[in-house]
């Protein structure tokens, strides 16, 4: 569900070219394997060890109740083939092979409704596996809210493509031809006529066989009229056992003779350019826990016991020193810093001619606005088990991209990528790069080191110090209205550096040199968010890209930069508002004329009784020591269409802003089931809050300091806002992604309800009480 | 150094070898291998851990597991049975009535939080059956969620706060009927 696109990947990494070493490649020697050899080959590379009594099922990565699956070998299995995407049972259900992964946003589900609605069978009868290398087709990363968008075509039409060949069968079986056949529940009748001669099943008819059937995609996909499936509501299908407890998440598995480990790194990232040197290690420090042991790679440090609490200890007592040089900016003097950097300049769109509409128009706004690093911070840290051997290598861990992860782990291990094996279990919410990579990587090193499985479990110091942020940013915005209140020009400069492509535990091991993955579309001034919802004649977007070698270590956060666009476009957009007198929301209805920005914009506007009466925010500024804002706003990811409005409480004397109310629209074209998206926008809303009012990476010149979540704070259930969230469903339209765009837009709202209550533009997020108070100081 | 320990957890006497300062939460995953309590923080900074102990929900990856002698530790895999026997039902539901408004609710995202969520929300209910909005976030506020999962966690509890006192006057319940302490006592 979050964010990074897989074409950029296509982009900017070379297809094949080999991992050296811990960076993202796009699954090189990943070659598909011929049908005929999947088939001879299969279960070649199973290992043979059974996980504790309760979690064999799920090392089986079979669902309980749900029939065998086929046996497995190293993927990708061949996308051109039926039997890749699905297989039916005996029993006549559907076991539905997905190449994207569940994180509690529900497109397992929705992609099964979509195969069921197809298949014509019932929610009951279909499952999925997890993830898994030697199981599961590569439909690339699950980024950018992409499930439903890139993963439903080959889903759908599979799965479409089987039914018609199940009708072919059933028409010889029957005799009668396929136009007569009426299919309900996988249950193929004659129409018009009952009786056991007249029908049969899917699974009578190819129970748990092969289709052996080249996967074509020309077979015709239901019209949306007819429908009975998507578009409705079936509950979660992971729901029930995460409630009761059953649900097995990655950190609730365990090996055979398998040894519990920790990694041993300063609290808190150093440069990512540097990374950190050992100056001195003493093992003896540890001799007090006889079964801990101290294992080391370069200067990749970890700890491995038989007994979890051993290797927690083990890796607190440590005597350990490092070489860190004092190169970071520190989080106060970050955004000067990145301004004075030599940047790589890139004009991203340009259209018209800012300058000459600028000088004469009858309102101008501009700004110098700033975003913090933000810190994924999943609630459980990530970890991984792994089991390496000479010639092989099993890894479990909650990547988002098993093929990809796959790949660096071939290259930190010296294996060839269809040697490792990458199984996927669901950790706690990631919302984009966490250290799920980092950690796969620390446990493969540290299972080879060991030559036995090993658990690792990142402690919180861990993630929180050694994620790989959604970087800071600097936003300078200008834009320019006529008198009637028209957006005639516009303006956006962006500064921040572009994510990491080499984890932690590849540059401390191999000492792999750092590198960053070079421009994509959702590493920069993104058009779609600065200015691109609204008709402006003469735009200017450039993209300053700072070398992030002095900084910490970035990757995609869900929605990324968005939030930090919006916060800065959106105020602008506000202020010309503001300065031609016209209400926030009508000033927008007046730039806009696409009726998808449309429709999310008075969406909100309607579910929050929006006054359209022009609200002068000097008249907010009241003696009265709360202060209460409204402000709308709109955003969006790459795709899809984000509205919100936000109501908020500013405390004068003390700078504490409080969101009391939040209302989100996401118009995602065809919402396969609505309800799913509704919890996604209800989490947007609630994650923006928290990220507009708490959330800030703080880092000295040496270390980041926020490593835990009193240092990093996130909001709480008293803080919490009531969220109203908003699917507006477009039947005709294609499904487009839901996970992240109602952020940017939630951001602008709130930044906008500030305004709107105290007649301050601020400038820079978290709007902490200091912040806060500074900026009304100003005013 | 190791020392023997017997642990009452889900009602069930267990021996444990363990050093005396080993977290409860270690040996309720890696010993008893108990899937609710999970590791979030280490730091009772977050509540994915929570238990209950004697019926007050306490953060178990802080807790040696030398406190705990003697006492009474019920994980979320124990909370359908130690809410019948709080509750006096004749027989132990499914689930306790958070869990299942939680489902009802569809509240959960990623759901690694709602170990902690289920724990604390089934301790408040226990003392005060009908906690108004302010009282609930008040006694959640202790437990974190990334996902934002917060105002369907409200409603949840709303939802298993009736759904508590209608069990009080169901037929196979007659016995709790007349008994209008019941739902406030803890234990």
């Amino acid at each position: 569900m979050t964010s990074h696109q897989t074409g950029e990947r296509l982009g900017i990494m070379e297809e094949g070219k080999a991992p050296l070493d811990g960076t993202p490649a796009l699954n090189p020697g990943a070659a598909t394997i011929p049908r005929r050899e999947f088939l001879k080959t299969g279960g070649a590379l199973v290992i043979g060890f059974s996980m504790r009594g309760a979690l064999a099922a799920a090392f089986t990565n079979q669902e309980a109740g749900a029939p065998a699956a086929r046996a497995a070998m190293a993927g990708p299995p061949d996308p051109k083939q039926i039997d890749t995407w699905l297989a039916i049972h005996s029993d006549n259900t559907a076991t539905v092979y997905i190449g994207y992964v569940e994180l509690g946003q529900g497109s397992t589900t929705s992609l099964l409704q979509i195969s069921a609605e197809e298949l014509d069978l019932d929610m009951s009868q279909v499952h999925t596996v997890r993830l898994d290398t030697n199981l599961t087709p590569n439909q690339g990363g699950t980024y950018s809210s992409s499930s439903i968008a890139r993963g439903s075509p080959a889903i759908r039409t599979a799965a479409a493509e089987a039914r018609k060949a199940l009708l072919e069968m059933a028409s010889t079986k029957l005799g009668a031809p396929v136009e007569r056949l009426i299919v309900s529940k996988g249950v193929v009748t004659v129409g018009g006529m009952a009786g056991e001669a007249q029908s049969v099943t899917y699974g009578e008819l190819i129970g748990d066989k092969q289709f052996n059937l080249a996967f074509t995609g020309d077979a015709p996909v239901k019209p949306v009229s007819d429908y009975k499936l998507v578009g409705t509501r079936p509950p979660r299908n992971d729901i029930p056992d995460k409630a009761s407890g059953k649900y097995v998440y990655l950190q609730h598995l365990r090996l055979p003779e398998m040894l519990h480990a920790r990694v041993v790194r300063p609290r808190g990232q150093t440069a990512y350019g540097s990374g950190a040197k050992v100056a001195t290690l003493d093992e003896n420090s540890i001799a007090h826990i006889p079964s801990a042991r101290v294992l080391r790679k370069g200067d990749f440090v970890g700890v491995v016991a038989e007994r979890e609490w051993d290797a927690v200890r083990a890796a607190r007592d440590l005597k350990i020193t490092w070489d860190i040089p004092a190169i970071l900016p520190g989080s106060d003097g970050v955004y000067d810093a990145m301004r004075a950097e030599k940047t790589g300049d890139r004009i991203v769109l340009q259209r018209g001619d800012v300058d000459a509409v600028f000088s004469s128009a009858a309102h101008t706004a501009s700004g110098h606005y700033r975003a913090p690093y933000q810190a994924h911070a999943p609630f459980g840290p990530n970890g991984a088990l792994a089991d390496v051997k000479s010639d092989s290598a099993l890894v479990i861990c909650s990547t988002q991209d098993v093929y990809a992860t796959r790949n660096t782990l071939a290259g930190v291990l010296g294996l060839r990528p269809p040697q490792v094996r990458v199984q996927y279990y669901e950790g706690s919410g990631t919302y984009g790069h966490s250290c799920y990579d980092d950690v796969a990587q620390a446990a493969a090193i540290l299972s080879q080191l060991a030559g036995k499985p090993v658990r690792l479990q990142f402690m919180r110091w861990d993630e929180h110090g050694w994620d790989l942020y959604g970087p800071a940013h600097v936003g300078e915005v200008r834009a320019a209205a006529d008198a009637g209140g028209k957006i005639v020009a516009y303006q956006y400069d962006g500064w921040h550096h572009n994510w990491s492509a080499v984890e932690t535990s590849a540059q401390l091991a191999l000492g792999t040199p750092p590198a960053e993955w070079r421009d994509g579309a959702a590493q920069m001034v993104n058009p779609a968010d600065c200015g691109g919802m609204y008709d402006i004649a003469n735009v200017k977007l450039v993209n300053h890209h700072v070398p992030g070698m002095n900084y910490l270590r970035g990757a995609w956060l869900r929605s990324p930069l968005d939030l930090s666009f919006s916060f800065a476009s959106e105020q602008t957009i506000d202020e010309l508002a503001h300065q031609a007198g016209i209400d926030a929301y009508e000033f927008r209805k007046r730039n806009i004329t696409s009726d998808r920005w449309m429709g999310v914009l008075d969406a909100v506007a309607k579910a929050s009784k929006w006054d359209e009466t022009p609200r002068p925010p000097a008249a907010k500024l009241s003696k009265e020591k709360i202060a209460t804002g409204r402000g709308i706003g709109l955003g969006t990811h790459l795709t899809s269409y984000g509205g919100a409005v936000a109501e908020v409480e500013v405390n004068k004397e003390t700078g504490k802003v409080r969101v009391k109310r939040m209302y989100g629209a996401i118009d995602a074209g065809l919402a396969v089931n609505p309800a799913f998206i509704e919890n996604q926008i209800s989490g947007q809303l609630v994650q923006t809050a928290s990220r507009m009012l708490l959330e800030e990476v703080t880092f000295n010149k040496t270390n980041v300091t926020s490593l835990d979540w009193n240092s990093y704070p996130i909001l709480r259930f008293e803080e919490c806002p009531e969220v109203v969230p908003i699917c507006v469903q477009r039947l005709d339209q294609k499904s487009t992604g839901a996970g992240e765009e109602v952020m940017a837009a939630a951001a602008g709202a709130i930044a906008c309800a500030f305004f709107d209550a105290t007649g301050v533009h601020i400038r820079e997020f978290p709007l902490t009480p200091k912040r806060v108070l500074a900026a009304l100081k100003t005013a | 150094m190791a020392s023997e320990f017997k642990i009452r957890v889900n009602e069930q006497l267990h021996n444990v070898s363990a050093d005396p300062d080993t977290p409860l939460l270690y040996i309720l995953m890696n010993d008893l291998q108990l899937q609710g309590p999970r590791f979030g923080c280490g730091l009772a900074q977050c509540g994915s851990c929570s238990v209950l102990l004697d019926g007050e929900e306490i953060r178990s990856c802080v807790t040696p597991v030398s406190a705990v002698a003697g006492k009474s530790v019920t994980t979320l895999e124990g909370l359908p049975s130690w809410y019948a026997k709080q509750k006096k039902l004749g027989k132990t539901p499914g689930l306790h009535p958070v869990q299942q408004a939680i489902i009802d609710e569809q509240a959960v995202q990623c759901g690694y939080c709602f170990n902690g969520m289920i724990i604390q929300a089934a301790d408040l209910l226990s003392k005060n059956p009908h906690p108004t909005d302010a009282q609930i976030r008040t006694a959640m506020n202790g437990h974190l969620c990334r996902c934002g999962s917060y105002p369907r966690v409200i409603k949840a509890i709303q939802r298993a706060s009736h759904r508590m006192n209608a069990d009080m006057v169901t037929p196979e319940n007659e016995m709790l009927a007349d008994d209008t302490e019941a739902a406030g006592v803890a234990r």
